[in-house]
């Protein structure tokens, strides 16, 4: 959608007044290569994944990687704006772990096999999702703490309360017959399209939309890109932070709510390093870590291409599927290395 | 006597727009040598040019007569040639000794040598007559002194040529004089020395040779002795210019009182500030850097913390932030544009209708068209100039962005306006077009105040001035005592008893 700065083209008259004459008219269509990279990088990567094996092409497989890639890809979303808003937050995996392990608890301890029973399930999840979230967010805003403290504490405590409620091993849904009606959320599809899949495109869609169009969203890109004058313009700067956050949560919960099916359970790793792996989609999709420059398409490519490179690991042999973290790793790095180089271009 | 350094037909574009075609310009040893023009004539793409910030499209450089290519500003340094840049351009939370040496450090063996540095930064500011500790970290430094530490930086090291991009843009007289006595010791010892300032009377008083720039083409170069400030602003604009300050209508003494301030204090800045400001009256405030203007009404914003009390229409305002203020109908221009007032990422459009967002909203969306139209009926009214409307804030000339700022904040219709510097860095006929502005907001019957270090500003506009000193008011002059002479005066606390006797 909006990811290019020249999404509209405005012509100017020769002779305009405040123009000057002297000059020739600028028609300037600016192609911003930051927009562009991570599709460009995906392009690549897909060609690349074509010459390694005869079975990366098919629907299949690319349909697998697209639903695998779903919940980064929404937590990534939520990222976009608690990062284009100058943020960081560390929690997520902890609190994708928590959300999880108090919806299957909750379900567990309403009983049934009905859609009713889920829906229960769902509510509650998002309300500790939202919860989480709003908590980073007041502590951050209120508290004047540092993004990076704060949700690394949040990141400690999430985590332990899951290992509490776990008692250290497995929450688990214990209804078969609830697990048979929850499934079809993670495994099913509308005309062929996964619903996860779905289900993050309209995140994405949602949020673009929030983030280009709404006075909410321009106001978190005038936080990020400088606080004082957004202070200075009278943006309600607390709030608007601290909904960030909240946004963030409502990511992670929604997250949670497909991947509870694929499973049924939570444990004390559920959702580790989710939150490196969402930071990194989140820059690979030309997002700038200082803020002010939200791509929300961008970080959805991003979620996909971090799929992608293990999904081609795995079925090439290369190099060994256990390296996939070592690569993943490397692609934050030159995915920043383009980023400053696009940035020296100017 | 032979040029250190020349230009030789340097044109530069930005894309498909051209900002500076065939300019060629000699600087001689021991000469100071002006560039004048109009907000994006293309004076500081000139200097970046020169100072290894950018390259030219087209074009030579030569140095002692030899062509030179500077891939970078340390090249150019290192050859000599020192910018000090019209932005402040520091690390704020280095101390001003280290921003000084920065990349050049002084080494004790492994070490940087701090007590060095210190030194030899304390002489540098001492010779531009700046109270600044060398060990303060910059982040704590007024703009003015910022821009003083900037100036230092190039006065450590022996340069051949030094450029300076409107040095004297945030300081008062004083310090400009500190600056051009600095400016004269260097002159003597042979270097030369480029001066950007929109200040005409400075520009002849401290140039030897005057160039103009216009739309990005040279115009002239003459002695300055041959010009008169008159001349130049001819020059420049290309036309005859009117008289610069606008009529001063009749503020009626008995006008509904709008801004109220009592016993205003910003700890740390300000103590015991009250005035008003009536419907109709242009109010200064005037005083040297540092005399805690600009705190006092970052205060009354709520921008700060504060104590005292601010009235608007006789109702109080809380200092619960700028939002409040605003809806009241109190707008503050703030003095340091590219830090406070302007997303310089951005674009344009998000720039001007940042504070009045709600009003471009149609349901719950931006209505991107309405905020098409309101840039283009910005830049008509406010005569912005740029290449193109899809630039980014950060992009725009310095004096072009004034205008977007003014642009952006009169998108709230105040009643009560506060500019603080509003001629900043602003051409000569720029300056006209915002006092005849200003002056017309006033005869609207709102309430203005200017923030300003340019006495004739001051007295050119307001009705009456409030001088500040160390934080507190020091007095107030109006009618015949609207002089150059008493608001220095009460500035300084210099010869008090005898003005006070008068
Ligand atoms: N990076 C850029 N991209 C596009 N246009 C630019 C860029 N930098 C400067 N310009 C344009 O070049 C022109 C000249 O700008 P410049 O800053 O040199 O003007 P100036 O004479 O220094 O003006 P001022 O007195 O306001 O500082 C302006 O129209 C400006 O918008
Ligand atoms: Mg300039």
């Amino acid at each position: 959608m909006h990811e290019t700065r020249s999404h509209e083209t405005t012509s100017i008259e020769p002779g305009t007044k405040g123009e000057t004459p002297a000059r020739r008219p600028a028609r300037r269509r600016r192609i911003d290569m930051r927009a562009l990279s991570p599709f460009i990088a995906l392009a690549v990567l897909l060609v690349l994944g074509a010459f390694t094996s005869p079975v990366f092409l098919s629907v299949e497989n690319l349909t697998n990687v697209a639903t695998r890639a779903s919940f980064i890809a929404i937590i990534a979303v939520g990222a976009t704006f608690v990062i284009a808003a100058g943020g960081l937050d560390l929690s997520v995996g902890s609190m994708a772990a928590l959300t999880a392990g108090v919806m299957i608890l909750a379900m567990n301890a309403v009983g049934g096999a009905d859609v009713s029973t889920i829906a229960i399930g769902m509510a509650v999840a998002l309300g500790v999702a939202l919860a989480c979230g709003l908590f980073n967010g007041l502590v951050v805003t209120f508290g004047r703490i540092e993004p990076f403290i704060v949700t690394l504490g949040g990141m400690g405590i999430y985590r332990a309360l899951v290992v509490f409620l776990a008692a250290g091993g497995t929450i688990t849904m214990t209804d078969w017959d609830l697990r048979e009606t929850y499934r079809p959320i993670y495994f099913g599809d509308v005309l062929g399209v996964p619903i996860p899949v779905i289900v993050f495109l309209v995140v994405a869609a949602v949020a673009a939309v929030v983030l280009y169009k709404t006075p909410f969203g321009r106001h978190v890109v005038a936080i990020g890109s400088n606080e004082d004058v957004a202070r200075f313009s009278g943006v309600p700067i607390r709030r608007v932070r601290t909904l960030t956050y909240v946004i963030q949560g409502l990511c992670v919960g929604i997250a949670i709510l497909v991947y509870v099916p694929r499973l049924g359970s939570a444990t004390p790793t559920t959702g580790l390093l989710w939150e490196l792996q969402a930071i990194t989609a989140v820059v690979i999709g030309g997002t700038a870590l200082k803020g002010g420059t939200p791509f929300v398409w961008g970080t959805v490519v991003g979620a996909l291409i971090l799929e992608l490179v293990a999904n081609i690991m795995v079925l090439s042999d290369f190099v060994s599927e256990y390296l996939v973290g070592a690569v993943q790793g490397a692609i934050i790095i030159i995915a920043m290395l383009v980023q400053r180089s696009l940035q020296r271009g100017r | 006597m032979a040029p250190v350094l020349s230009a030789r037909d340097i044109s530069k574009s930005f894309g498909p727009v051209e900002v500076l075609g065939g300019i060629d310009l000699d600087l001689e040893p021991g000469r100071v040598h002006a560039v004048i023009g109009e907000n994006g004539a293309g004076k500081s793409t000139l200097m970046r040019i020169l100072s290894g910030h950018l390259p030219a499209t087209r074009g030579r450089l030569l140095l002692d007569g030899e062509e030179v290519r500077f891939s970078d500003p340390v090249a150019a340094e290192r050859a000599g040639i020192v910018l000090v840049h019209q932005e402040i351009l520091l690390a704020p939370d280095l101390t001003v000794a280290q921003n000084l040496f920065l990349g050049r450090e002084p080494r004790r063996g492994l070490f940087a040598d701090d007590a060095a540095m210190e030194r030899r930064a304390a002489a540098a500011l001492a010779e531009l007559g700046a109270d600044i500790a060398p060990d303060a970290p910059v982040r704590r430094l007024s703009i003015a002194e910022r821009q003083l530490a900037q100036i230092a930086r190039a006065l450590v090291e022996p340069y051949r040529v030094v450029i300076l991009d409107e040095p004297t843009a945030v300081l008062t007289p004083i310090e400009s004089e500190a600056l051009f006595a600095a400016i004269d010791r260097l002159r003597g010892t042979g270097v030369a020395i480029l001066y950007i300032s929109h200040r005409l009377p400075e520009v002849k008083r401290i140039a030897d040779t005057i160039t103009v720039l216009r739309d990005g083409r040279h115009v002239a170069t003459r002695p300055a002795a041959e010009l008169e400030p008159l001349d130049m602003a001819r020059l420049m604009v290309g036309r005859e210019l009117s008289r610069l300050f606008p009529e001063k209508a009749f503020a009626a003494p008995d006008a509904p009182v709008l801004l109220e301030a009592e016993r205003v204090s910003v700890p740390g800045f300000a103590e015991d500030v009250s005035f008003t400001v009536r419907a109709g009256e242009i109010l200064g405030f005037g005083g040297l850097i540092g005399a805690g203007r600009s705190e006092v009404f970052e205060g009354v914003m709520g921008l700060r913390k504060r104590s005292g009390t601010v009235r608007i229409d006789g109702r109080p305002l809380h200092a619960s932030g700028a939002g409040e203020a605003l809806d009241a109908g109190l707008a503050y221009l703030s003095e340091d544009r590219k830090g406070k007032g302007l997303l310089l990422n951005q674009s344009l459009a998000a720039n001007l209708t940042l504070a009045a967002l709600a009003r471009f909203t149609r349901g719950a969306f931006i209505d991107a068209q309405a905020e098409r139209r309101a840039l283009d009926h910005a830049f008509e009214e406010f005569d912005i100039r740029a290449g193109s409307r899809e630039l980014l804030a950060g992009e725009l000339s310095g004096g072009n962005q004034q205008k977007l700022l003014i642009a952006k904040m009169m998108l709230l219709e105040p009643r009560i306006v506060v500019f603080d510097e509003p001629t900043r860095g602003i051409d000569i006929g720029t300056k006209q077009q915002i006092y005849a502005f200003v002056a017309a907001l006033a005869a609207q019957g709102k309430a203005v105040v200017v923030i300003s270090s340019e006495m004739p500003e001051l007295i050119g506009l307001a009705h009456r001035v409030i001088v500040m000193r160390h934080g507190r008011i020091a007095g107030e002059v109006a009618g015949a005592r609207l002089t150059e002479q008493d608001i220095v005066t009460l500035a300084t606390g210099v010869g008090e008893g005898a003005a006070a006797a008068a």
